[in-house]
């Protein structure tokens, strides 16, 4: 993909800066939104919108801490309900940032630099919203820290051979290594909020986050390093998180759980949903605030050739289930992946799954909806709600109907599943509000590399130069 | 371009990081210690009684067993506590006007029992049985300390979780022979001793420390 990237480049076919722009400009388009304008009335609608959603997950929240989970619709025999389905589907979105930010950084992706400050953010949120559901699955949240091994009065300890303790680490580890790294990442552009805030209030502020930046020689190699160390670190995190939250499902030997195809594609549905978010996001936003010329259709193209491949993977993954499924010759395996999901009485929701995920996708083969953000944004919201009907299906119908028919039944959302989803999501946005105004979305300083690097591309091809103008911390 | 900052800020950055560490150290061992002390546990807090009853004077002094009063101690998941007529078969007698047994008299006549300060409060989702531990040859002793030196009890162990499963991981030295369990005063056995009593009782120690033998 390294090679394709630079091809397009060099034939000047989409480029992946809008031309004419140089330090200056790239540093005051990105920061004006955080120091200078106000407030745009679009954003005050979104910020109000997703704030009510906060607030009724609060609510939710409170109504479960006081009556406890039984206000859910889980119940033997389905104890996995929207609680770990969301969770699932969070954590998968979680993937995209630390793919982006790491991965492609280590092969050298010049694309990533406008998306990665915005799509670590976003994981950052995801994350959020995942680690509560397992928390909140709890019943009595308030013990959360019985989940660690510490020295205890009860003489406990967590039992290592199960993998809900292995998440525990793998979900905690990814937190802190994505807030790292999205925090170093952003400390030379807090230092030039800093240096540009107007008010006395955001100077200390900046100037407080910025930890002393200065931008000396000194700085920038430490940066640097500490910058490739960290995503060094983050990059076996992006297969491990979701291989161990995998293994939470595989480890029961419940029909349609056990199966060794779970860990790859889970990782690859994950890559999948968390590209969907950073398109469902990206687009509106690039568009409200003028942002096409950092965020341009080659992204969102290449956005969605991660998606095509990934979404090819999850659905080798489903293929690969019914094949197992007959081949294995497991009764009850079958009757669950070849009957029961099929046909039985959560039909509609797999139907849906295929066309959500498996068959819509199959669009992004054509470069007319991989380059027209309406679609791009339409099918990124589809494969949204299609990985989380994926979870659903797993989670819920492997549960519903077992070895046993006498332990079969029946689960569906209650009222207060639905706020705490929806909830949820307000949680999501409110912080991703809060971050697009007082934090800037793009990397000031890379997309100056970034400048500087087109420039000196242009110099080596001999075309029209583009003047980078003075640096500038 | 005029400095945000003053130049100790550079000293309050670097002691806050190198600090953070202590302070969280420093937070994590205040909770395991806070979490073990006689303040959470109530270990040899000495509880307030409406009447100044002393194990004491009662079990040294007068050398009376304590299944004279926790009757079910031998066969019940409760030792029991003695209804007044227990305090009467002595105090109808001796002290019978003492103004320090005026509650003793108050509850005898009203028919209602004594509201003692509970000492030893096992949660509720901990399913404790005096009978097997007496039966199975815990001293008394083991648990409760030595009660015939407690004017006002106290919680002699601080008993928690931990603390019961140190012996339900290794019984043996804390059991005693048939005629000692009620005898807070004697020795414990040998370590072969002890194991000789595990078998001669029949404990199972290998299921002892599963989860349903107290949480049912």
């Amino acid at each position: 993909m390294a090679q394709a990237t630079l091809r397009h480049d060099e034939t000047g076919d989409v480029p992946v800066l809008g031309p004419g722009h140089t330090y200056g400009t790239v540093t005051d388009k990105i920061s004006s939104i955080v120091l200078t304008e106000p407030p745009r009335p679009g954003w005050i609608f979104g910020f109000a919108v997703s704030f009510v959603l906060l607030l009724m997950f609060l609510f939710a929240v409170l109504n479960l801490l006081v009556r406890g989970i039984g206000i859910w619709g889980v119940n033997v025999p389905i104890g996995w309900g929207f609680d770990i389905v969301n969770f699932v589907w969070w954590i998968g979105i979680g993937h995209a940032g630390t793919l982006i930010s790491a991965i492609l950084l280590l092969l050298r992706q010049d694309w990533r630099t406008s998306i990665n400050r915005f799509a670590e953010a976003m994981t950052l949120f995801a994350v959020s919203c995942a680690g509560l559901y397992p928390l909140l699955h709890l019943g009595r949240p308030w013990l959360f820290y019985w989940l660690l091994p510490y020295p205890n009065t009860m003489a406990l300890w967590p039992q290592w051979r199960s993998p809900l303790i292995f998440d525990v680490f793998a979900v905690s580890t990814y937190a802190t290594v994505s807030l790292l790294f999205w925090y170093v990442g952003l400390i030379p552009d807090l230092a030039t909020l800093r240096d540009r805030a107007k008010s006395r209030i955001g100077k200390v502020i900046y100037g407080f986050l910025a930890m002393g930046w200065r931008g000396s020689a000194r700085h920038w190699h430490r940066y640097r390093t500490a910058y490739l160390l960290l995503a060094g670190l983050a990059t076996p995190l992006v297969v491990s998180v979701h291989t161990i939250v995998a293994l939470d499902f595989t480890v029961g030997i419940i029909p349609g759980w056990h199966t060794t195809i779970f860990p790859p594609y889970f990782v690859a549905g994950a890559i999948y949903s968390g590209f969907a978010m950073v398109l469902t996001l990206s687009i509106p936003l690039r568009s409200y605030y003028g942002l096409k010329d950092f965020i341009t259709d080659k992204h969102l193209d290449n956005m969605a050739k991660v998606m095509l491949v990934t979404g090819l993977i999850v659905t080798y993954g489903y293929l690969m289930e019914a094949f197992m499924a007959w081949y294995g010759g497991n009764p009850y395996e079958e009757f669950m992946i070849l009957k029961d999901r099929p046909t039985g009485p959560y039909a509609h929701t797999w139907w849906l799954l295929l066309l959500c995920n498996c068959t819509i996708v199959q669009l992004f083969w054509f470069r007319y909806f991989r380059t027209h953000p309406i679609w791009l944004w339409v099918i990124s919201i589809v494969i949204n709600i299609g990985m989380w009907l994926e979870r659903y299906v797993i989670v819920v119908t492997s549960l519903h109907a077992d070895f046993l028919p006498s332990s079969w039944g029946m689960y569906h959302g209650t009222i207060w599943d639905y706020m705490t989803y929806y909830g949820s999501i307000g949680l999501f946005l409110t912080l991703l509000f809060l971050f697009i105004r007082v934090l800037p979305v793009i990397s000031i300083t890379e997309m100056r590399e970034l400048v500087h690097e087109v420039h000196e591309r242009g110099h080596a091809r001999g075309g029209p130069a583009v003047t980078p103008g003075t640096a500038h911390p | 371009m005029a400095q945000i900052f003053h130049r100790s800020a550079n000293a309050i950055a670097r002691a806050s990081i190198y600090g953070f560490a202590f302070i969280v150290a420093g937070a994590l061992l205040t909770g395991y210690l806070l979490a073990r002390s006689p303040y959470r546990t109530a270990e040899e807090v000495i509880r307030d009684q409406p009447v100044a009853f002393s194990h004491e004077h009662h079990v040294s002094g007068l050398g009376i067993d304590c299944r004279y009063c926790h009757t079910t101690v031998e066969y019940a998941a409760s030792a029991g506590m003695p209804p007044t007529y227990t305090c009467m078969s002595c105090h109808s007698q001796i002290w019978n006007q003492s103004p320090a047994l005026a509650e003793v008299r108050q509850s005898l006549e009203q028919g209602r029992p004594i509201a003692w300060t509970r000492v030893h409060d096992t949660p509720d989702f901990v399913y404790f049985h005096h009978g097997i531990h007496v039966q199975k040859g815990v001293g008394c002793v083991e648990c409760h300390g030595r009660v015939d030196k407690m004017p006002l009890a106290w919680k002699a162990e601080s008993m928690t979780m931990e603390w019961c499963l140190d012996c339900h991981r290794n019984p043996a030295p804390r059991l005693r022979k048939q005629e000692d369990i009620f005898n807070l005063a004697s020795p414990r056995l040998s370590e072969s001793e002890g194991q000789q009593l595990v078998q001669a009782h029949n404990i199972p120690v290998d299921r002892l420390m599963n989860c349903s033998v107290c949480h049912r």
